[in-house]
């Protein structure tokens, strides 16, 4: 469903700030993967998945999804095979909008506009039955602007409109970093919900080892560009926090070690 | 006086045409578009020459429409493929249009006394018609004929042509394109995100708010009987009193309110400017001071009042606990005797 081939992504190339982002990535998903990405701040986490996104273009390699080479597509194209979930509430949605009129922009990912509906009986229907899914009482508002919402509540949204399309690829990118903990929880269900019901393959990248381990089917844990660690279905299962920040200061360890030995020279 | 205000009145519609596409621009896709100032003359000076040239009035207006719906575009295509800050396209295309506007005149000014025109047109169908004085006879029944105006026709046919214009950019907005161009002003990424070009939205946007600026140029040229090449020095802030002036006054959240509130914001305007302009102290020369002061206190003045009431209530809530402080304290002196 979805392949990176060699990735490489170097900011600020030449100069004084020059940053390898991403270092030779290759991966692959298989349809209804689910894989949770964690790794430090500079990782290259929101890197790869800008590069999913199309929003960042790689320096060398390719991007495939669902069997079609969409490195060099634009955002918006590409937009058709993504759903994205940001980490900001206020990113996904439209303030000044109402509810089903938000819900009206997220089916462009399906069908062309015309000049001659608007919202009809038939889509609101359809709208009232999805947001009934979300249990926070969004189907009773489809007339409330979304910027009276919580941030619970528009990320909850968010998370409907980015998924009910089904698109081939969804992205969520610490989309629960920004709530208050009941909201976060909330969140979380909904997500593993909404990925099984359309039986979405999935990359989330997340700060939180325990949410890491607890979603999805596959793991990667990510350090300076690189996937230092992965865990199948299989190793998954077993896997607790202790055991992911074991794999973490092993890698971190000897990269300090070799430091160390530079500045002794 | 009295006559002024039905002055007021036929202008405030016309320009209303003009507030309408101000309010696309400026609220609606949040980019404050200074093109205005050139379309505007651009429709007026195509809907001119080409009634001069002997061109039917009717198509000669809606040609005037069509030259700053090209406007439009090419503003909206200098932001998004030329990635210039609004503010600075709209200025370079307000220049542009300028010189582009005496080209297509010739010379500075067009008279067009002598020329059949929309509003001739209509004033001959409206006397054939004869119904003036349907119009008048509440006026004589009250007695209150000399107050009437001199003649209906230019009010109630604005009044036609400003609803139909107001109905149509309504069901425009409520369609999935207007959605999504409403969503665009409102969190562009957002609709990026859901595989939308913005880019063509935006461009779309501008070009309907200036197809509309020009169209009320083209009928302001024929209501005026002249065309003139600077007709057009301020007219963004105009519109931006108008739509500022509207949504204060009568502005809701729906899109059908809003829109009637801009066109009474228009007509609102007139009427301050024409009474502004009986004041005795003031010239006419002195409106675009007068215009400026109209924008700032529509902007300034309910944000300092909603601060104030805020204060107020604020401190009526302090004295409330201070009381109810008070009371409870005299409650527990007096259990306690």
């Amino acid at each position: 469903m979805l392949q990176l081939n060699n990735i490489h992504k170097t900011f600020y190339p030449n100069t004084p700030d020059e940053r390898r982002a991403l270092d030779n990535v290759s991966q692959s998903l298989n349809p209804g993967d689910f894989v949770t990405i964690i790794g430090s701040n500079g990782a290259g986490k929101s890197t790869l998945l800008n590069i999913l996104a199309g929003t960042l273009l790689p320096d060398e390699g390719d991007v495939w999804i669902d069997g079609q080479d969409v490195t060099a597509w634009p955002e918006e194209k590409r937009a058709k095979l993504i759903g994205r979930v940001f980490q900001n509430p206020l990113m996904g949605t439209a303030p000044g909008m109402t509810i089903e009129e938000n819900m009206m922009i997220s089916l462009g990912r399906t069908q062309r506009r015309s000049l001659f509906k608007g919202v009809t009986k038939k889509t609101r229907e359809r709208f009232r039955e999805h947001l009934s899914t979300l249990e926070i009482g969004l189907e009773n508002r489809l007339n409330s602007k979304v910027g009276l919402l919580s941030g619970g509540e528009r990320q909850a949204l968010s998370l409907l409109m980015a998924t009910f399309t089904e698109p081939k690829i969804l992205l969520l990118d610490e989309h629960t970093a920004a709530l208050d903990p009941s909201k976060e929880s909330l969140i979380i269900n909904l997500t593993k919900d909404l990925v099984e019901k359309h039986q979405l393959t999935t990359v989330m990248v997340t700060h939180q080892m325990e949410q890491a381990i607890d979603l999805g089917n596959r793991l990667w844990m990510m350090d300076e560009g690189n996937i230092i660690f992965e865990a199948n279905e299989q190793a998954k299962k077993d896997l607790t926090v202790p055991d992911l920040l074991n794999e973490f200061e092993k890698v971190r360890g000897k990269r300090m070690a070799n430091d160390r030995a530079l500045l002794a020279k | 006086m009295v006559s002024a205000l039905y002055g007021a009145v036929e202008s405030g519609l016309i320009y209303a045409i003009m507030a309408l596409g101000v309010y696309i621009s400026f609220r609606i896709l949040d980019f404050p578009d200074l093109t205005v100032d050139g379309s505007f003359v651009t429709g007026g000076a195509v809907a001119s020459v080409m009634i001069v040239g002997g061109t039917y009035p009717i198509v000669a207006t809606l040609a005037g429409a069509v030259a700053g719906l090209i406007a439009g575009l090419i503003t909206g295509l200098l932001h998004t493929k030329g990635n210039i800050n609004p503010l600075l396209a709209g200025i370079l295309m307000m220049i542009a249009l300028y010189s582009v506007n005496l080209r297509i005149m010739g010379q500075p000014n067009i008279p067009m006394l002598n020329e059949t025109t929309l509003f001739t047109m209509l004033s001959s169908w409206w006397m054939n018609l004869n119904i003036d004085q349907l119009f008048m006879a509440p006026f004589e029944w009250l007695g209150m004929a000399s107050f009437a105006p001199r003649t209906f026709y230019i009010i109630v046919s604005m009044i036609v042509i400003v609803l139909v214009v107001k109905k149509l950019l309504d069901f425009f907005l409520r369609t999935e394109a207007g959605i999504t161009l409403r969503a665009t002003g409102d969190n562009q990424s957002m609709v990026k995100s859901f595989s939308t070009n913005t880019n063509l939205y935006i461009m779309i946007g501008m070009g309907l708010s200036n197809a509309l600026v020009a169209l009320s140029g083209a009928l302001v040229v024929q209501f005026n009987g002249f065309a003139d090449v600077n007709l057009g020095v301020g007219m963004i802030i105009i519109g931006l009193a108008s739509v500022i002036i509207g949504e204060v006054l009568f502005g809701k959240d729906k899109i059908i309110r809003m829109t009637l509130a801009v066109i009474l914001g228009s007509i609102v305007y007139r009427a301050i400017y024409s009474l502004a302009l009986r004041v005795d102290f003031l010239e006419a020369s002195d409106m675009k001071l007068i215009t400026a002061i109209i924008v700032i206190s529509a902007l300034v003045i309910p944000n300092s009042l909603e601060k104030s009431r805020a204060k107020r209530e604020f401190k009526k809530s302090k004295q409330r606990a201070a009381l109810n402080r008070e009371q409870e304290g005299e409650v527990q002196h007096a259990s306690a005797k």
